[in-house]
């Protein structure tokens, strides 16, 4: 059957780690390609890169260290972050990535996920929501959850579905870096109301969280900091979901 | 050696590249290219496919001479011969992926979407699963049974000689994820992206 994925997930910034911690046996925190090799030795179903560059002329960076990743990890390995158009998607997917998130830009222009859809192939399109609750629901902010959309996110998902998204990559704003747990009831409204994968975000702070999220009825679960910070390992973290019974690959 | 993955602007081929390149290190040469001599006088091939049916199969008319090359390659030299994802499902008659598509016909059957059963099974297919292994197949030589596999997927081949399936998977039903015809290979998952196991199954196909 199929399994559900475990995505630790780095933050990139100026083609090196944020905030990277010293691993045993890891020569360069901030090296990404080393993390990426930590993690997928570790047992990741999938690494995740989020791109946080701020400035323009350091944009580039992020093609090599996804290049030098695809040649040293041989698990799926997604890029978002400062996407624009469908000229940056090609550049990362040459580059070596599996999957490119798309965030901002989907929201301004649904046409970029239309016509990389169907250039590339929805397999590799993976649409990123950050939702937060007002008084009906949630709403989607873009720029890195600083702009306001007004855009219900349910909505919003259902329409990335349609513009032919492969998966949603769904980041409560409210839960994002609080470590307590993912907004579940966003998951589960979300991956109920589409027929793509969801991907689970923000939040997460013990393994029980992980387990709420699957429950919740994502097919994947990311996470930053639980691995990044070294309070658990990937390998730990499957252990545990395995002895909740929730279907992994160990 | 030389191993020549086929580039006929299938979509994003670079981990198939990355993957063979890391197995083969120096022993075996790893060519990509469109260029028919090179194919032809290749020792194996590799045909990745990524992206829908119909645009892949549009991808290899759109280089004069492909197909025939691919057809003299496998089926009249009968030398080895690897589809990947929509690589292994153009080995079909016909595919409906976006509209009704002729395929390589190498293996008689269909390609269809999988059935997800009223949105019981969220489409793609993507993720790890396990294969059944139902029949010897030389790329699993030392792959063991429920071993996982990387797939993305929406779409699955249907042969009509069931006797050509080496692996199946379980989701929504028994999805064929592998085959094997005398000098025909193909998989469904994606050994590329299948951690190690994946690179054992490469390593088999390069060894053939």
């Amino acid at each position: 059957m199929l399994k559900n994925r475990i995505i630790p997930c780095l933050d990139v910034k100026n083609g090196r780690v944020v905030k990277g911690i010293n691993f045993v046996d890891l020569k360069d925190a901030g090296d990404p390609v080393e993390q990426a090799k930590i993690y997928s030795n570790g047992g990741a179903d999938e690494i995740c890169f989020l791109d946080i560059t701020a400035s323009n002329e350091n944009r580039d960076t992020i093609y090599g260290v996804v290049d030098q990743t695809s040649k040293n990890c041989f698990v799926p390995l997604t890029v978002g972050g400062g996407v624009r158009s469908v000229e940056d998607i090609n550049k990362l997917l040459n580059c070596g990535a599996d999957k490119v998130s798309i965030n901002t830009a989907a929201v301004q222009n649904s046409k970029v996920v239309e016509d990389s859809s169907r250039k590339f192939g929805s397999q590799c399109i993976v649409v990123a929501i950050d939702a937060k609750r007002n008084d009906g629901g949630w709403e989607i902010f873009t720029h890195g959850g600083r702009n306001p959309t007004g855009i219900n996110a349910l909505e919003f998902a259902s329409k990335m579905e349609k513009c032919g998204a492969g998966e949603l990559l769904v980041t409560s704003m409210d839960k994002d870096g609080t470590q307590s747990g993912y907004d579940t009831e966003l998951m589960q409204k979300i991956s109920s109301s589409v027929n793509i994968p969801v991907i689970a975000s923000g939040g997460v702070g013990t393994l029980d969280h992980l387990v709420d999220g699957i429950k919740s009825g994502a097919s994947a679960v990311l996470a930053a900091s639980i691995f990044h910070y070294g309070t658990y390992s990937v390998n730990q973290a499957k252990q545990y979901l395995a002895s909740k019974d929730i279907p992994v690959r160990i | 050696m030389n191993v020549t993955i086929v580039d006929y602007n299938s979509g994003n081929i670079s981990s198939v590249i990355n993957s063979f390149k890391e197995v083969a290190k120096k022993k075996v040469n790893i060519e990509v290219t469109s260029d028919l001599k090179k194919i032809k006088f290749s020792d194996k091939i590799v045909l990745p496919g990524q992206g829908s049916f119909k645009s892949c199969v549009n991808a290899l008319n759109e280089i004069s001479g492909l197909v025939d090359t691919l057809n003299e390659f496998a089926l009249t030299n009968k030398k080895p011969l690897l589809g990947i994802c929509v690589g292994l499902q153009m080995f079909a008659d016909i595919g409906y992926e976006e509209e009704e598509t002729k395929g390589l016909g190498w293996i008689a059957g269909k390609v269809s979407k999988i059935n997800n059963q009223n949105g019981k099974f969220k489409l793609p297919h993507i993720g790890w699963n396990q294969l059944n292994i139902i029949k010897d197949s030389k790329i699993f030589k030392d792959i063991e049974d429920k071993s996982h596999m990387y797939f993305v997927h929406s779409y699955e081949f249907l042969p009509e000689d069931k006797n050509v399936i080496s692996s199946t998977t379980d989701y929504s039903s028994n999805i064929v994820c592998s085959i094997e015809k005398e000098n025909i290979f193909g998989t469904q998952f994606h050994p590329e992206k299948s951690d190690t196991t994946g690179l054992k199954i490469i390593n088999n196909f390069i060894n053939l």
